[in-house]
């Protein structure tokens, strides 16, 4: 439970359910956000734009995650935190159940921000995905479906993404596989503290961040081995997403040779 | 389908209260998505914008000629970590472009006959997407643990393998765009297998395998994570690749964290110098692929 290296405590537990939340509030983010970058490619884009404004969204991929990091600290993190916070705080802060979440010091960086930029640094991957799997629909399905006048959104709610669930599941679990091994971006801006707490604003850990904070300077045998547990443990977590993903993509694409 | 019958598919007059709800929907779903892709854009504007702003101050000669500096000292560059990275990111281009053409030959020829193909296949997904810093770890293990200290050939081989999986996966949809006539024809002329593979198929994609070549390089110029334990840094400028060696992404990672103006400064600089080259090679790897398509 507890991560404590200098009285040789190693708990992986901070350090997993960091990865897991950031991760999973990332994919929350992302996800409404990459199908509809990939709906503005596929159907609404005018044919000209759409390469063009293809490329730029997958050079969001390209930016190296330091330096999603270095933005992320200095530029997006204060003014997380002087404004969309305290609003945050006032707002959702004060409902029932999930008001815990959203209490506590806005400092701008911690979980939530850590998953906003994890949610940025995804949504190329989700979206490129979706969108290949979306031009893989038979014209002819949807062509049927105007012709019964079907608006576009009614077209791509019920006839598209049904059409394309699996691939769409598959996508995302490849942006969860990615968004669980990132490193440098998470070490800048989630604050690594190792400590447990309810609220997203809090600063806490996560395996690949406490991995790079503390590999390097880890002086005993039992600090190493624990580090190369960590590590293990993340490993096999992307591992079986990612594994996963690919299942769900290749199950995909066998549907593409049938059409 | 083209745009203009698409767009016929909303109707003009909304009749009653059910049609006026669908066409309320399919508004407000469509205003989603384009406030989802002007998101993603302002983003990407807003990082680029960022860099420029606080990267342009510190570009200047002397972050091309002079080292590192000293903490609390005035000045200084990025000339060191700038050869570095070059040095290891070079020599990891060196080692992982054969591995991947050639793995990537050998899935493109066989991988439909065997387990063997099917397994490295999947491996190499997966790979593709594995956490950067398991690698660096697992070099640090098995090569900077044994030499018991760190060089710049361990970040080279870090970077290697994440270079791998990526021309393997070019390299293999390329060769799997060659139409079989053009194979046959030369079967037909009685040329051996390795002699088609080598000289017909792989020439017919050679544009889009140094596409999958260059975005290789891409992605591995802007990797920190699996340096930090293996080429380390280095103050100095040093040609030894097998010792510690400066790099790009770890000073800029040492410097940003730093309490030092000037060292902050060097790291907004490294870091727009970075971007933009990473960036400008996505672009040309791209614009290249778009050009060539076999037929």
């Amino acid at each position: 439970m507890e991560w404590d290296p200098v009285n040789d405590e190693y708990g992986a537990m901070i350090a997993i359910v960091g990865t897991l939340a950031t991760s999973g509030i990332a994919l929350l983010i992302a996800f409404p956000v990459s199908f509809g970058i990939a709906l503005f490619l596929t159907e609404i884009c005018p044919a000209s734009l759409r390469r063009p404004l293809g490329t730029a969204v997958e050079l969001l991929a390209g930016v190296p995650s330091i330096i999603y990091g270095m933005w992320g600290l200095f530029v997006f993190a204060p003014l997380f935190g002087d404004y969309v916070q305290p609003f945050l705080k006032s707002t959702l802060g004060v409902l029932p159940i999930i008001g815990p979440f959203f209490s506590g010091p806005t400092m701008g960086i911690g979980i939530l921000t850590a998953a906003l930029i994890l949610a940025v640094m995804i949504i190329p991957f989700i979206s490129s995905v979706m969108r290949d799997v979306f031009e893989i629909v038979p014209a002819v399905l949807k062509e049927s479906a105007y012709g019964l006048g079907c608006t576009r959104w009614e077209v791509v709610r019920k006839i598209v993404l049904p059409y394309t669930k699996t691939g769409v599941v598959g996508g995302v679990m490849l942006g969860l596989g990615r968004a669980l091994g990132e490193t440098m971006a998470v070490t800048f801006v989630i604050g690594n503290a190792n400590k447990l707490s309810f609220s997203l604003f809090a600063a806490g850990n996560s395996i690949a961040s406490t991995l790079a904070n503390e590999f390097a300077e880890s002086d005993t045998v039992l600090h190493t081995s624990s580090l190369f547990a960590l590590a293990l443990i993340l490993f096999v977590i992307t591992f079986i997403v990612l594994s996963a993903a690919k299942l769900m993509l290749v199950g995909m694409s066998r549907k593409e040779g049938v059409k | 389908m083209n745009q203009a019958a698409i767009n016929q598919a909303e109707p003009l007059v909304p009749m009653n209260k059910v049609y006026r709800k669908r066409l309320f929907r399919h508004r407000v779903g469509i205003a989603m998505s384009v406030f989802a892709m002007s998101l993603g854009l302002a983003v990407l504007a807003w990082i680029l914008i960022t860099l420029v702003i606080n990267g342009f101050s510190a570009l200047s000669v002397n972050m091309f000629t002079e080292s590192t500096p000293a903490p609390g000292s005035e000045g200084g560059g990025l000339a060191n970590a700038i050869f570095g990275s070059f040095m290891i990111v070079g020599l990891s281009t060196l080692i992982s472009t054969p591995i991947g053409i050639l793995a990537g030959m050998y899935l493109a020829e066989y991988g439909n006959e065997n387990k063997l193909a099917a397994v490295t296949r999947f491996v190499t997904d997966i790979m593709l997407s594995a956490p950067s810093i398991v690698i660096g770890m697992f070099v640090w293990a098995a090569y900077v643990a044994t030499t018991k200290h760190y060089s710049g050939y361990a970040g080279s081989i870090a970077l290697a393998l994440i270079a791998v999986p990526v021309v393997v996966r070019t390299t293999d949809n390329m060769l799997r765009l060659v139409p079989s006539s053009l194979l046959e024809a030369a079967f037909a002329l009685g040329a051996p297998r390795w002699k088609v593979a080598m000289t017909v198929r792989l020439r017919a994609v050679k544009a889009g395998v140094i596409t999958g070549v260059l975005l290789a390089v891409a992605r591995i110029s802007g990797e920190t994570a699996p340096l930090l334990f293996t080429a380390l840094n280095n103050q100095f400028f040093s040609k030894d690749m097998n010792g510690p060696m400066a790099n790009l992404p770890v000073v800029i990672y040492g410097f940003a964290m730093s309490p030092y103006d000037n060292w902050r400064e060097l790291a907004w600089g490294g870091a727009l110098l970075v971007t933009f080259s990473v960036l400008a090679l996505n672009i040309i790897s791209r614009t290249m692929f778009s050009q060539k398509i076999p037929n």
